[in-house]
């Protein structure tokens, strides 16, 4: 049924070529599955995934993104560990640069869900890094900063290394979500692609996740490693 | 002599190749050489022609694919028109779309112009459209859809005009060269692909192993330095070509270089070749090794004849040169696209039998500040030690400083000493300005309520309000002009490399009389969003630029992309301005990145005409304007 739905809008998607030289400007869309990808983890294989996608004009698009982490495995707590939502108003304001306006959704299970309006910029900055930084205010006081930092290295024209880097800070403790104040996580990737396409690519790779302060505490305190490294392996596609 | 050399394919293109030589004719020597026009197209004669649009599949690569074809073929017929007829075309569009005919470079009434939106509505699916016009000039000439992205998928072809008068250069053989083209993938495909990923196409960025042995070669220090300026302005130095060999097949006449397109001449025949470079996206440099060739006619219109070895054609334009090949031996007509990443070739020879080496293709070129438009060091000053300035690649980067500097006529420095002193030295914050223009009355480029698309500017590269913007991601701080250049690749050629300063319309100046006003544009782009523009200002955002019926005015071109444009305008002639008063007639203009160039043009023909960028992708993404001819003082 829902597929269905999505299918009947995938024709407003596709472009509609100018037939005149009249002023009618095509809008354009593109879904990036950035990372879709097994970690080998001590409790099992975690599955993890980074997708967004836009659709729109050269100035203003409209934006969604989505990630989150499923696990499978010996353990009891199989099935989808946390994921998010995001839809935004991108709108570019300098040659490399768009400012976000949207709303995001968190989700965990057995913990509540974490609603949130976000304000952000995204770009490409000087030696072309690809930044995203993010400020998220949520219900009752909450506010999260996110920073994330791409680059891509060519080893050759189809052979590329990306190395990434995200972090977290919260300005008001989420008790109830396991999360405490200031800096929370640092995520650091590295990934080895080959695109055998430009728009397909497999990968390997290796992440990297900590926990730091008061939230890493509520995991001590749960059992819970505060740190992990993993192998991962997955593909990158867009379309 | 020849060069000794042999035929170094990319794998795939080869393989591409291959399959359709083994499909068609290809590498065998053909028979069918005897007949006139062999172009694969045929030949039309006389004054009244029936030219139909439809769908049709070809092979070029190997896989049957839909195309647009003219009377079924790919290129359409060359029409052969006589300078003084009144020629009648009709043109049937047998397409599920609206399609078009636009005559490329042909002076006639804006209605016949061809242009849906501005000259008619376009031709509706099912429908004919009659053009009558009378011809009023001679020389090769091109017609192609200006209708979406027909022109891609097919639909061109070559035009032909004989002159009233004796022909100044009588030939044994005439010959149409169209290169053009062709991709497997749909247009609005690549597009699209552009405005999600607009490096999709470009296999020649630079790696690991390019920065290791830059290392190696210049050193550490040196290799950051260079690669400063790129890293800071988020361009690529080998950002040459848009779209590339990757989608790209190369066609000459329609002929892949696999099935070789092949001329076949009588021993002491004296040939012309017209080229036409009816591609969508790519520039072409064309060379015949061993053999010089001499221009004859650039746009149709007869040049001063130069010998010369090797050309690079941009998309639209044409060329005609004359060659006398040795009776003995074959040769090889070499088109490489102009960042190396494919070729197209064919073959001129008294016998079937014979086929010349195909030349490798050059290492794909590099663009360096220069082509930035910031970097002085290369520029021709008598009298100043600009060795100095050497140095200022790394204050030039990402430096945005207001006013700008005009270096136009810098061959002629000496009347303008006045501007030297101020020149001695660049500061970071530059504000004042040097306007060197010949042009020195007042503010040339003054407010025109009639444009206002048009800004102030104290100079032709000082950089507009509307230059800044996401849309625009760099602006030249010192354009110059570079007629004499022959771009990037062509800088180190061991032989004659034929560009704009080396030729003038023949006759000297067609109209030699002062601009009545001057107009500046800037060609504006922002790669990494694939957005192109004028002013920094795109089509859609744009406002018709007006010209008075029978004035004369001056365009100013400042490229502020690290692109080649080739720049058109429909209905009348852009004389280009080659310095010491000689002009180039032009209908399509080449500018290239950092340059700065200006042309004459009498607006002569009231009406609406399209202006624009002739690379097609980056005409649809906004790098055009409506220019309206109007009479009196009306707001049109």
């Amino acid at each position: 049924m829902r597929a269905r739905w999505i299918l009947g809008l995938l024709p407003l998607l596709t472009i509609t070529p100018t037939q005149a030289m009249d002023k009618h400007e095509p809008a354009f869309s593109k879904v990036l599955l950035d990372r879709l990808e097994a970690r080998d983890l001590d409790i099992g294989t975690q599955f993890a995934w980074d997708l967004s996608a836009w659709y729109g004009g050269d100035i203003d698009k409209l934006y969604f993104a989505t990630e989150g982490d499923y696990l499978t495995g010996a353990g009891e707590d199989n099935g989808t560990e946390r994921a998010e939502t995001r839809i935004a108003w991108s709108r570019a304001f300098a040659p490399f640069w768009d400012w976000q306006l949207g709303a995001r959704r968190d989700w965990k299970p057995d913990h509540p869900n974490r609603d949130w309006g976000s304000i952000g910029v995204q770009g490409l900055a000087p030696y072309r890094f690809e930044m995203d930084a993010t400020l998220f205010i949520g219900e009752a006081g909450l506010s999260q900063l996110r920073l994330a930092a791409e680059y891509e290295l060519l080893f050759t024209q189809r052979l590329i290394l990306t190395p990434r880097l995200e972090a977290n800070a919260y300005g008001k403790e989420d008790t109830r979500n396991g999360i405490g104040t200031g800096l929370t996580t640092l995520e650091g990737g590295l990934r080895l692609r080959y695109e055998i396409r430009r728009r397909f690519a497999p990968y390997i790779g290796v992440n990297w996740e900590r926990q730091y302060g008061d939230t890493a505490d509520f995991s001590r305190a749960a059992g819970e490693d505060i740190q992990t490294t993993s192998l991962v392996a997955g593909i990158r596609a867009w379309y | 002599m020849q060069r000794k050399s042999q035929l170094v394919v990319p794998r795939r293109r080869f393989v591409q190749g291959l399959a359709l030589g083994a499909a068609g004719l290809g590498l065998m020597p053909r028979t069918l050489l005897a007949r006139q026009g062999h172009s694969g197209a045929a030949t039309l004669h006389g004054d009244t022609f029936h030219l139909t649009l439809g769908g049709a599949d070809v092979n070029i690569t190997g896989k049957s694919l839909p195309a647009t074809t003219i009377n079924g073929s790919l290129p359409g017929p060359t029409l052969r028109w006589r300078e003084g007829d009144t020629v009648t075309l009709k043109v049937t569009n047998l397409l599920p779309e609206t399609s078009s005919i636009h005559w490329h470079g042909i002076l006639l009434p804006f209605q016949m112009d061809g242009v849906p939106g501005l000259s008619y509505d376009g031709i509706a699916p099912g429908q004919t459209f009659t053009y009558r016009f009378p011809v009023r000039q001679s020389g090769s000439y091109w017609y192609h859809s200006h209708s979406g992205f027909q022109e891609q998928t097919g639909i061109y072809g070559a035009i032909v005009i004989d002159p009233k008068t004796v022909d100044p250069h009588p030939v044994d053989r005439d010959e149409v060269v169209v290169l053009s083209d062709w991709s497997d993938a749909s247009p609005e495909h690549i597009f699209a692909t552009l405005k999600k990923q607009s490096d999709y196409y470009n296999f020649h960025e630079r790696t690991l192993a390019d920065t290791w042995h830059d290392m190696r070669e210049k050193g550490l220090v040196q290799t950051l330095k260079d690669r400063h300026m790129w890293n800071t302005m988020r361009m690529s130095q080998s950002d040459i070509a848009d779209v590339t060999g990757y989608t790209y097949t190369y066609l000459m006449n329609g002929r892949s270089p696999a099935d070789n397109w092949t001329l076949q001449f009588h021993p002491g025949e004296r040939i012309r070749l017209r080229f036409i470079n009816a591609s969508a996206m790519t520039f072409f440099d064309i060379r015949i090794p061993g053999l010089d060739m001499t221009v004859v006619a650039m746009d149709g219109q007869p040049v001063t004849p130069v010998s010369f070895h090797e050309c690079r054609l941009g998309v639209a334009e044409t060329l005609d040169v004359i060659v006398e090949p040795r009776g003995d031996r074959a040769y090889t007509l070499f088109a490489q696209s102009i960042d190396r990443s494919g070729f197209v070739r064919g073959t001129l020879t008294p016998d079937p039998a014979l086929q010349a080496d195909v030349p490798a293709m050059d290492k794909p070129p590099l663009l360096t500040a220069r082509d930035m438009g910031m970097d002085m060091s290369t520029m021709k000053m008598d009298g100043m030690d600009m060795g100095k300035m050497n140095n200022m690649d790394e204050h030039m980067a990402g430096m945005d400083h207001k006013g700008g500097m005009s270096m136009s006529a810098m061959d002629n420095m000496d009347e303008h000493q006045d501007g030297m002193t101020a020149m001695a030295m660049p500061h970071k914050r530059q504000s004042h300005t040097m306007h060197m223009d010949s042009d020195k009355r007042g503010a040339p480029f003054a407010e025109d309520p009639h444009n206002p698309d048009l800004p102030a500017r104290q100079s032709a590269t000082e950089h507009a309000a509307s230059e800044h913007g996401p849309g625009v991601d760099m602006r030249a701080m010192m354009p110059q002009p570079m007629l004499d250049d022959p771009g990037p690749g062509l800088r180190d050629r061991q032989w004659k490399v034929l560009t704009y300063a080396d030729v003038e319309t023949a006759g000297g100046p067609p109209d030699s009389s002062h601009a009545d006003r001057d107009i500046v544009l800037h060609l504006t782009g922002n790669m990494e969003r694939y957005m192109w523009s004028f002013n920094g200002i795109k089509f859609a955002d744009s406002v018709p630029l007006q010209l008075h019926h029978g004035e004369r005015v001056r365009i100013t071109l400042v490229n502020d992309t690290m692109m080649t444009h080739p720049i058109h305008l429909h209905g009348m002639w852009s004389d280009l301005e080659l310095g010491d008063g000689k002009l180039l007639r032009k209908h399509t203009v080449t500018v290239k990145p950092g340059e700065k160039v200006s042309y004459l043009v009498r607006a002569d023909a009231p009406g609406r005409w399209a202006y624009h960028c002739h690379l097609l992708y980056h005409m649809q993404a906004g790098m055009f304007r409506e220019v309206r001819v109007i009479d009196g003082e009306e707001n049109a």
